[in-house]
């Protein structure tokens, strides 16, 4: 056996296994010290670290409640955060302006029949809406800056921002309206779960959005994978050179995709109006699929699922249990506090492609 | 014809590296300083100095801050409003707590209160980049903000939660508070400004601004020639959000004479000075000074010039227009000029020197 032969190197622990044991040593050390007594009730580390938890366990119905809250906003912030991903695959956008979309394409529907367009006219009408923004997008923003650095596109977005809140205001006023949810066979008030002694309170119209959503989700899957065009956007999103050196026409995947991303805004659109009125304060959700972006990954579809999952999840109970410590109001800021936390151990999100970097 | 280099030597080092090589340039600077120190505050009007004057050298300032950050460093933040009020409620309580010394002091001060802020939250870009990054520094726009509203203690409980800017003097002349005239606030206002610029000059021509660029043309191969990442893209953080802070300070005490902060510094003053940035040009102080005086002269134009277009002044349709009209423009100029309206500076020059020749 020679020297210079390669030998397995000793057990080392990299620095986020190090933050990872000390975090399990401080979690097992509160534990110990809570059981023993060391920690009384109303001890500062009691009421932050264990306290909460007793809660949970006291009263397993809210935190069922919670838990089904979270999981139904979280699949709206997925909604959102999945037409961002659609557009970022395909046409490496930023794309700032989805909950903007969001919000447009909600108020096109409310507006529409307000005029007096049947509701499912007001459909089609606010689908073929977006497809028009889609071709418009495409020919006066993307075409134009084709090629130019990521952050230029951006800001481009935020100008089709600006534009969509004038227009959108313009055309159709500024004061928060009503969703046409009974008029779109949308099912109303809520039912009531008796279980684990107490009773858990689940609205039908959530309901509604999570076999929506998921339904949706299924058939942007099927797309993506069983047509022709699905196949060429994701060649368009593996590589914008080679699609086009085997004829595929970026231009029209890029109307195609924008327009995807207006009907997914146009479905979340009516689900977060049936929750609240619709208006443009509703575009501040939008910053609210950021965090679950970047947890999730720009890229990756499931990733915006469970992101939005987590995030929604992680929101309410944080704010339910935690908020009141520190005078509430903590949604504001959580999300993106959980979501860097995960940053931390992957950079490029829980679902993200591994970036690998060349010199 | 006038603007010609033939017949300047460079015979030194120095001669060759100056910032402003040529004689018509100095003189033109010279010129520049003059008319905004003398001529402004004798012949214009006061309100010109007080809604196109102090705005812009307000956010040129913030748009130098954040330049040195996005257009030497490459690194994306949408946490400025945030950093600009954490230096507005440093020198609010500073201010209070020692009134005796000199106001200039704490505004410049309130500036490392706020580069302390921002090294906090500076630390994830080590591991974090591009959009993901982006978002990360939201953490930072919303969890200050929410401090704003939620720390009384930042607002000396005050019952309207915002900042009141006391009366200060300077050799006698109230500089803040109602009683001071816009001539004194511009004075103060524009030496801040001169004396930071000249600072920022220094700072991206030499060693450190070298090092700034390296990192953002490639992170990877600046580490392997020798730059420390962790100290470069700290030190950009810090002197960014050192910029903001100075900025936001000189708002609310020079500009603004007190206010909400959640008004103040929100999410959508970070996303302006972002786009100030972009405007004016990445990578450039000139441009950063093109930037703002475009967002700030632009409301003044719209407010003008729209009914002189035919559009009611006032009320709701002229907001929703003035919204479409910055959207489009903001699309408009992107389309136009990706590179800023420094590169359109920088073209002019080139232009003025062949002047009268085409070539």
């Amino acid at each position: 056996m020679s020297a210079t032969e390669a030998r397995e190197p000793p057990m080392r622990l990299t620095a986020t296994g190090w933050t990872l044991v000390a975090l399990a040593a401080a979690v097992a050390l509160l534990v110990v010290a809570s059981l023993s007594g060391l920690i009384a009730k109303g001890h500062p580390l009691d009421t932050l670290f264990v306290d909460p938890f007793r809660q949970m366990v006291d009263a397993p119905d809210l935190l069922v409640q919670t838990i089904w809250e979270g999981l139904v906003s979280g699949v709206l912030y997925a909604l959102i955060a999945l037409g961002f991903v659609l557009i970022f695959k395909a046409s490496g956008v930023f794309n700032f302006a989805q909950g903007i979309m969001v919000v447009f394409a909600a108020l096109t529907l409310v507006g529409l029949h307000e005029m007096g367009v049947p509701a499912l006219l007001a459909l089609v009408l606010a689908v073929g809406v977006m497809f028009v923004l889609a071709v418009g997008v495409e020919r006066f923003v993307l075409r134009p800056l084709v090629n130019q650095p990521d952050i230029i596109l951006f800001m481009a977005t935020f100008g089709i921002t600006y534009v969509l809140i004038g227009l959108g205001e313009l055309v159709f006023g500024g004061n928060p309206k009503q969703m046409i949810d009974e008029q779109l066979f949308l099912p109303k008030g809520a039912i009531e779960l008796k279980m684990l002694g107490g009773f858990v309170s689940l609205q039908k119209i959530d309901i509604a959005a999570a076999v929506i959503a998921a339904a949706m989700i299924a058939a942007l899957a099927f797309f993506f994978q069983h047509t022709r065009i699905g196949r060429a956007l994701r060649a368009v999103a593996d590589s914008h050179k080679a699609a086009l050196s085997v004829g595929i026409s970026l231009n029209q995947i890029w109307v195609i995709v924008w327009f995807t991303a207006g009907v997914v805004a146009l479905v979340t659109g009516i689900m977060w109006g049936a929750r609240s009125d619709v208006s443009f304060a509703l575009s501040t959700i939008a910053l609210k699929a950021l965090p679950v972006l970047i947890l999730g990954g720009f890229t990756s579809v499931p990733g915006a699922i469970v992101g939005g999952l987590i995030i929604g999840v992680g929101e309410k109970i944080g704010e339910f249990y935690w908020g009141p410590l520190v005078g509430g109001g903590i949604e504001s800021w959580l999300a993106y506090f959980i979501a860097l936390a995960f940053l931390l151990f992957r950079p490029q999100g829980l679902f993200g492609e591994k970036i690998i970097e060349r010199i | 014809m006038f603007y010609r280099e033939a017949g300047q030597y460079k015979t030194s080092y120095a001669a060759d590296m100056a910032i402003f090589p040529l004689l018509q340039d100095r003189i033109g600077i010279a010129v520049i300083l003059a008319v905004l120190f003398v001529g402004v505050p004798l012949f214009a009007s006061e309100f010109l100095i007080s809604t196109v004057m102090i705005p812009t050298l307000v956010f040129s300032l913030a748009a130098i801050g954040l330049n040195v950050l996005t257009g030497y460093t490459g690194l994306i933040s949408l946490g400025t409003g945030a950093f600009m009020g954490v230096g507005a409620y440093a020198c609010y309580k500073l201010t209070t707590y020692f009134p005796g010394v000199n106001i200039i002091v704490w505004i410049v001060a309130s500036g490392f209160f706020s580069a302390a802020v921002g090294v906090v939250f500076g630390l994830p870009s080590l591991r974090i980049k591009g959009f993901y990054l982006a978002v990360a520094t939201l953490a930072a726009q919303f969890f200050l903000q929410w401090c704003f509203v939620r720390v009384p203690w930042l607002y000396n409980y005050n019952a309207s939660g915002a900042i009141e800017v006391p009366l200060r003097t300077l050799f006698g002349l109230p500089v803040t508070g109602p009683n001071a005239t816009p001539e004194a606030r511009y004075l103060v206002l524009l030496s801040i400004v001169v004396g930071l610029t000249w600072f920022a000059s220094n700072l991206v021509h030499g060693r450190v601004g070298r090092s700034w660029m390296a990192v953002r043309d490639m992170d990877i191969a600046a580490e392997l020639m020798g730059i420390r990442l962790l100290p470069t893209k700290l030190l950009a953080f810090a002197v960014s959000s050192f910029y903001a802070g100075v900025a936001g300070a000189a708002m609310m005490f020079l500009w603004y004479g007190g206010g909400e902060a959640n008004d103040a510094f929100n999410i959508n003053q970070s996303f302006l000075i972002l786009f100030m940035v972009i405007i004016g040009g990445l990578g450039s102080l000139i441009g950063s000074f093109f930037g703002a005086a475009f967002i700030s002269i632009l409301p003044t134009v719209l407010k003008f010039g729209l009914p002189a277009m035919g559009v009611p002044l006032g009320g709701a349709t002229a907001e929703h227009i003035t919204y479409l009209v910055v959207g489009g423009l903001i699309i408009f100029f992107l389309v136009v000029e990706p590179h800023g309206l420094a590169r359109l500076w920088q073209i002019g020059k080139q232009k003025l020197r062949i002047w009268p020749f085409p070539y």
